[in-house]
């Protein structure tokens, strides 16, 4: 199929113009969709893109973020105030390919990517999609199909506290390749005990998810070997982790409750 | 096919050429300006044979969206010297930091770009501005060393 390559000057514009044709994709970085160009896939027929500035822009000041979608990999690692998100950003890719992966691309990266997607979870974001209310990023991935059917306009957060958000990469090629598994948590303690705290993995399912079996097995407990036996059990429970060239499916299994355990207990905030 | 005119600069020479909707930057720097040092190796943003600076900034020119580049400058290995002068190019020679070659334009355009953001950057950053080009035949090791070495920072001598 012939590609075309449409500009529009608005989001708005954009994600009318991917509503009208169903061959019409959104095109962000570029990191997913030229790959797809360059394979010569037959299923896209219109490539819509914007100079909107707003997708660039990053709110970061306060105590909630706002990322647009269109911001890198690139410009989260320039921006001391995101310096929670470095540890994610940095190991998406080498420079090149952050200076050209962006959030909004990583949240319908397909496996085994979406590493930005697990973090931006653990921290409970909201995704504005443009022409539409904000909504849980959780349901935004979970509704949403690995091509995406929405164009997100920015996702906010609440910045964690201190100490409280980790992430951790598992990769077969240090320091950037494709993930076995990543995991992100948001692990407040309150009066010494787990209160309230969010884990997200990617590449343990089609997409990114919360694992909301290994949250409520955190509850209450303390943070120490003791206190996160029950999570650590739950790990890879009710998961159908993909096969592919990096692991199979039953090793990243077998390996999340390791990685869980060194999360919580070994890394601390970047 | 639908063609665009695109301008920009490249290695400070201006180009103005028509490109097909949908090309990528590495197929128009090949065949359409017959810059053939960046490489096309995976075309999947995987290898870095292709890494050419634009702008500045490090870029992947199969993921590059041609007409994205309009009106900004571009920047590849053919903008080196051709004699192999430059304190990249003799370091490499120097540490036999290239065997077949086909990674090497990369390599140098990653390295640039590392160098004139951080002029001394220790063993992880090199380590970190190189992770997203691979090379095949060295090791990597030459190639880190070499980058450390016009960096005065320890590359030692021939390895």
């Amino acid at each position: 199929m012939t590609v075309t390559v449409q500009c529009v000057p608005t989001v708005a514009e954009a994600a009318r113009a991917v509503a009208h044709d169903r061959s019409a994709r959104y095109f962000g970085g570029g990191t997913l969709l030229m790959r797809a160009v360059n394979e010569g896939a037959d299923n896209l027929g219109i490539l819509v893109r914007t100079t909107d500035p707003d997708l660039k822009r990053i709110t970061s000041s306060g105590p909630t973020v706002t990322l647009g979608a269109g911001v890198t990999m690139r410009e989260v690692l320039a921006d001391p105030a995101l310096a929670f998100l470095h540890p994610v950003a940095r190991t998406i890719g080498g420079p090149a390919l952050q200076a050209q992966a962006t959030v909004g691309g990583n949240l319908f990266a397909p496996h085994p990517y979406g590493d930005m997607a697990a973090a931006l979870l653990a921290l409970d974001a909201e995704a504005a999609c443009a022409g539409g209310p904000s909504r849980p990023l959780a349901d935004l991935l979970r509704d949403t199909g690995a091509t995406g059917s929405q164009v997100v306009r920015s996702v906010s957060f609440t910045r964690p506290e201190a100490g409280t958000f980790r992430f951790r990469k598992v990769t077969r090629v240090r320091p950037t390749g494709a993930p076995v598994l990543a995991l992100a948590a948001s692990i407040p303690v309150v009066a010494g005990r787990i209160s309230g705290a969010r884990i997200a993995w990617s590449a343990m399912a089609p997409r990114p998810l919360r694992a909301a079996e290994t949250e409520r097995a955190l509850e209450g407990c303390r943070l120490d070997a003791a206190g996160i036996v029950g999570a650590l059990a739950a790990a890879a429970r009710g998961l159908d982790p993909p096969d592919d060239a990096l692991a199979s499916g039953w090793y990243r299994a077998e390996v999340a409750p390791v990685h869980l355990r060194r999360l919580l207990l070994e890394d601390g905030e970047d | 096919m639908a063609r665009k005119p695109l301008q920009f600069r490249l290695n400070g020479a201006e180009k103005a050429v028509f490109v097909e909707d949908g090309a990528n930057l590495l197929d128009v720097l090949r065949r359409g300006v017959g810059d053939l040092t960046a490489k096309r190796g995976c075309a999947q943003g995987g290898c870095g044979a292709c890494t050419v600076l634009i702008d500045g900034v490090p870029g992947l020119s199969c993921l590059t969206l041609a007409e994205t580049v309009e009106g900004r400058s571009v920047a590849t290995a053919g903008g080196l010297p051709g004699d192999g002068s430059h304190p990249l190019q003799e370091a490499f020679m120097a540490h036999f930091a290239a065997q077949c070659g086909f990674c090497t334009p990369g390599m140098l355009m990653a390295a640039t770009a590392l160098l004139e953001s951080t002029p001394h950057p220790d063993r992880n950053q090199v380590v970190h501005a190189l992770s997203g080009n691979i090379c095949r035949c060295t090791g990597y090791e030459p190639i880190i060393a070499a980058v450390l070495d016009v960096a005065g920072e320890g590359g030692g001598g021939r390895s």
